[in-house]
């Protein structure tokens, strides 16, 4: 095994893009924000998109490269989920940040220094709406002085009067290629070994999230050294095997409920996370041949309800019997209503 | 000392169920670095023992000698303070905590208690600058917003500090925190490998075990290796030297339960109902949780009914329990079960033999 070079810095932060055009596949954000380099100015930006594709990577990138480090700290103010947001930071440290005038752009060395600050907002969409609606004035009031850089995953979360005050850009999920060519370059960097079928199960398991991506590329060449098969990323990605999801699928098909049982008790003790498993059987049952449209949507139904009581909280053993017996009951067409319920 | 405790694994050397989870934490940490790691799995997997004696790869024995601490924090959140206490277990590594025993307050905490680690980072003999390990257990009750402050606090202070997260199920773990740290699943102990920790076990201890007597054992303790530990020894209290035959006690609550169970069956009434609640009454005060008592139900009813009633069961006991989550009394929606229960069977016996 060759020795790996370590770094106590996850990959993820080390390999983060420093500057606004190494960010990889956005090209439509990129073009403004080259803009706003050269002439020094910009709106109110909201970003919104998937998780891992570089959202708060470009935010980041653009403030130091408006800024440079020296100004940095006195010009950005940067708050996230972790930062107590009720309606009282947006009251005063906001306000207070907001409100400090700066001086007129002043060239920093190579950096542009516009006159203005940049508050940035990550993961917007779980302040509250108290929070947001406080901070629709103060956006219009301090307009002059600062601007705000808004970063969510959804932007239904985002009021409606702050969405529209603001540039919005979509941030695009990362293609195949793209990723690729990213993971194939940190390691290059890492001296890793990649085979073909591991990268391509790379970008199915992380599905989009270069984020996700990277950390399972990390853990797998934490564990198994420098050459790193297929396998040991599922290994490490927590995503089921396929014999497993297949199994629960041919005892759901044999229609023989102690047998579903068995095999459902038998993905509770082995800690296969449910959600996980309803998500792969899932794509079983949409991808399967042998039944039909009807039957499909029935089994879909009953998913969708599942995973709703998961988020709930509700118990994991019983929701997957519960769909397990409906997919049963679905397959072998049985009477969809119970016969006894009054 | 229980068996339990006794026998279990100090160093990853010793472990014997997970030895290649144990050897691929050994490199993980080999190069005295480690990334954030989620250990799921069900319970009894031994997943705080793996942590325990992952610790001890990393900082050596005195991660073992933890000090039980009952701290305070008073934390400003604007306009008023909040106080806290919270149970930690701490050494001069790493801090142990359950954040969820703060309730709905559970997201100051995590915070706070990760700043204060930054602030006071441990420096080693060479003068570098180490990092401490943060322990949080039972993550998956941790509620979303605590979930969602800990997303950004593990960038962060990541060159400070580095969480182990524990929890049953990671389906409850936010998406975000899952693709941060590096997943560790525990797997339930298949009834051989319990079979050979009870034999293990026997053997120290200088016990006679007739074959196929750790098997039975095994077979009663639903993959649970510490459910199994606790039971042998139960069983060599209860009778030794072993034999061949001896009769291996049923946890009382699941003996209450299986009799429940047999009482709705043989009679559906009001009156029986009303009997039925005195019971769940009764396990429920003696801190029996309301869902294992509604699984057990389950898997007492559907192993005495037909083929065709067990899928109507089967959804009715996961409707009830969701709804056991989303509302405040646990007795109600027991209740609410065994009364569908009846009227179902009652309906199925009226159509079946008229």
């Amino acid at each position: 095994m060759a020795p790996i070079l370590q770094s106590s810095q996850p990959w993820v932060e080390k390999y983060r893009p420093k500057k606004v055009k190494d960010v990889a596949h956005q090209d439509e954000v990129v073009r403004v924000l080259t803009n706003t380099l050269e002439t020094a100015n910009c709106p109110h930006m909201l970003f919104y998109g998937p998780p891992g594709i570089g959202k708060t990577t470009t935010a980041l990138a653009i403030a130091h490269q408006l800024f440079g480090p020296e100004l940095y700290k006195s010009r950005v103010l940067e708050l996230n989920a972790s930062d107590d947001r009720g309606i009282n930071v947006v009251r005063t440290k906001i306000k207070n940040f907001a409100a400090v005038a700066v001086g007129s752009g002043q060239h920093q060395g190579s950096y542009p220094c516009p006159p203005f600050k940049i508050i940035i907002l990550d993961e917007a969409d779980s302040m509250t709406e108290d929070a947001q609606n406080a901070l629709r004035r103060t956006m219009e009031t301090y307009s002059k002085v600062t601007r705000f850089f808004f970063i969510c995953n959804y932007i239904s979360r985002i009021i409606e009067p702050l969405a529209s005050r603001c540039a919005k850009f979509r941030f695009k999920s990362l293609s195949e290629e793209i990723m690729s060519s990213r993971i194939l370059h940190i390691c290059d960097e890492e001296g890793l070994t990649l085979d073909e079928e591991a990268l391509s199960t790379l970008s199915s398991v992380s599905q989009g999230d270069l984020r996700r991506a990277i950390t399972y590329l990390q853990g797998a060449a934490r564990l198994f050294g420098s050459s790193i098969s297929s396998k040991d990323l599922i290994n490490v990605s927590g995503v089921i095997p396929q014999e497993v999801v297949g199994a629960l699928y041919a005892a759901c098909k044999s229609g023989d409920f102690d047998l579903a049982n068995k095999e459902v008790n038998n993905v509770i003790y082995e800690g296969y996370p449910v959600s996980q498993m309803l998500n792969q059987l899932f794509e079983v049952v949409v991808e399967a041949d042998d039944i039909s449209d009807e039957q499909k949507a029935r089994i879909c139904k009953t998913f969708a309800e599942a995973d709703k009581c998961l988020v709930d909280g509700a118990d994991e053993y019983l929701q997957l019997l519960d769909v397990a017996s409906s997919i049963i009951r679905s397959l072998c067409n049985m009477p969809q209503e119970f016969s006894y319920e009054n | 000392m229980l068996w339990v405790d006794k026998y279990r694994p100090k160093t990853l050397d010793q472990v014997i169920v997970h030895q290649d989870i144990a050897l691929n934490l050994k490199k993980l940490v080999a190069e005295q670095d480690c990334p954030h790691l989620l250990f799921y799995g069900p319970s009894g997997s031994g997943k705080k023992t793996l942590i325990m004696a992952l610790l001890r790869q990393i900082f050596g024995p005195s991660a073992a000698k933890g000090k039980v601490e009952n701290r305070a924090w008073k934390i400003d959140v604007g306009t008023r303070s909040i106080d806290l206490e919270l149970t930690t277990v701490s050494s001069t590594n790493h801090v142990e905590l359950c954040p969820s025993d703060v309730g709905f307050q559970d997201r100051y905490i995590v915070q706070e208690i990760i700043k204060e680690m930054a602030k006071n980072r441990p420096i080693d003999t060479k003068g570098k600058r180490g990092y401490k390990v943060l322990v949080l257990y039972e993550v998956d009750k941790l509620s979303r917003e605590a979930q969602h402050s800990l997303r950004r606090t593990m960038e962060k202070y990541s060159s400070y500090c580095r969480l182990i997260l524990c929890c049953n199920s990671s389906s409850k773990v936010t998406e975000a925190i899952r693709s941060r740290c590096l997943n560790v699943r525990i797997n339930s102990p298949t009834d051989e490998q319990i079979v050979k920790v009870l034999e293990f076990i026997g053997k120290k201890e200088g016990l006679q075990v007739p074959s196929g007597f750790a098997a039975r054992i095994a077979d009663k303790s639903q993959r649970s290796l510490r459910r199994a530990i606790l039971l042998f020894e139960t069983c060599r209290v209860q009778q030794y030297p072993f034999t061949v035959n001896q009769a291996i006690p049923p946890m009382d609550w699941e003996e209450y339960i299986s009799e429940i169970a047999s009482d709705v069956m043989r009679e559906q009434s009001p009156k029986r109902l009303f009997q039925v609640r005195g019971k769940l009454y009764e396990l429920l005060t003696n801190c029996i949780p309301p869902e294992i008592i509604l699984k057990r139900l389950l898997y007492e009813l559907l192993r005495k009914l037909d083929e065709e009633l067990k899928h109507e069961i089967c959804h009715w006991a996961a409707y009830y329990e969701h709804r056991m989550h989303m509302g405040q009394k646990a007795i109600f929606h027991l209740e609410a079960f065994v009364a569908k229960f009846m009227s179902i069977y009652k309906a199925f016996l009226i159509a079946t033999f008229g």
